[in-house]
């Protein structure tokens, strides 16, 4: 991958910076490469953990590997604001609501055999067409298409965005969390 | 970096995602896997926002979606919950009632 990015020129990244070695443009991006990979392989184990495990504690707890990852691919793509409510929604609000669910539904806390159903095999050709197939399309698609996040979107950008091009959306979503809330309630009353 | 790096990851994360739900029994563990697939989905828009220089509309969108997988969450849970506490059990072959 870093080769083919070599030979395909650095159209993007270092072509506005006149005179850069496109050797030194390459080893530029290095880190980010390097913390991608670290990420990108913390993130296939763990998100291979949270659907082939036997314990529906610990499938949580790989759960949080997974969305903390994701949360570093933010950072990765420039992208501040959403890496941090990333971090305080899902592993601070969700994962934690999973848990609760755990326990209060009294799941076999510990390693259980019986947490998958009898169509695993359709499921795996399901998952392993649609890697195919979406792999295939994005290769073709972006080749060699380059993101070049050299500088981090603050949060200023994007609160300007949503209070004003996005406020009604923004209003939107609040009136369906407040449903979402009344709804829950509802649900899991006791009556 | 590669815009595909970061959307191989996603569609990775996607196809683990489809696999848990298709493949688990516990309504709890199936919430999870949606999370999978609606994180894959996040990591698309960031990414493509990144890669159309500094447009944030990718970040908003991507804001958007984990309020409304809050939602999800929230409402998903309590309704395993209410199997839970009418059937003692929240493994989903069981509550196929509607199934005709």
């Amino acid at each position: 991958m870093h080769g083919f990015a070599h030979h395909s020129g650095l159209e993007v990244g270092s072509a506005a910076v006149p005179g850069f070695h496109p050797l030194a443009a390459n080893l530029r991006y290095l880190p980010l490469h390097v913390a991608f990979g670290l990420l990108a392989a913390a993130m296939v184990i763990a998100a291979v953990g949270v659907v082939t495990t036997k314990n529906v504690v610990h499938a949580a707890l790989y759960l949080v590997v997974v969305l903390a990852g994701v949360a570093g691919l933010y950072i990765l793509a420039a992208a501040e604001f959403v890496a941090a409510v990333q971090v305080l929604v899902y592993i601070g609000a969700i994962v934690v609501l999973f848990l609760f669910g755990i326990m209060l539904t009294r799941a076999p806390i510990g390693r259980t055999a019986d947490l998958d159903n009898d169509q695993r095999l359709p499921a795996v050709l399901v998952a392993l067409a649609l890697a195919g197939l979406l792999g295939t399309i994005l290769v073709n698609a972006y080749g060699d298409k380059k993101v070049t996040p050299d500088q981090p979107v603050h949060t200023a950008p994007v609160s300007i965005a949503l209070f004003q091009q996005f406020v009604i959306p923004f209003e939107v979503v609040s009136v369906l969390l407040l449903a979402a809330l009344i709804g829950a309630v509802v649900l899991a009353r006791r009556d | 970096m590669l815009l595909n790096e970061f959307l191989l990851l996603s569609a990775f994360l996607f196809c683990a995602g489809v696999y848990g739900a298709l493949a688990r029994k516990n309504g709890v563990l199936v919430l999870m896997s949606i999370e999978l697939i609606l994180n894959a989905a996040n990591i698309n828009l960031v990414a493509f926002g990144a890669f159309h220089g500094n447009d944030v509309t990718g970040q908003i969108f991507a804001l958007f979606t984990i309020a409304i997988a809050a939602a999800e969450v929230g409402v998903g849970l309590a309704i395993v919950l209410l199997i839970y506490r009418n059937r003692r059990s929240i493994d989903l072959p069981d509550v196929a009632d509607m199934s005709g």
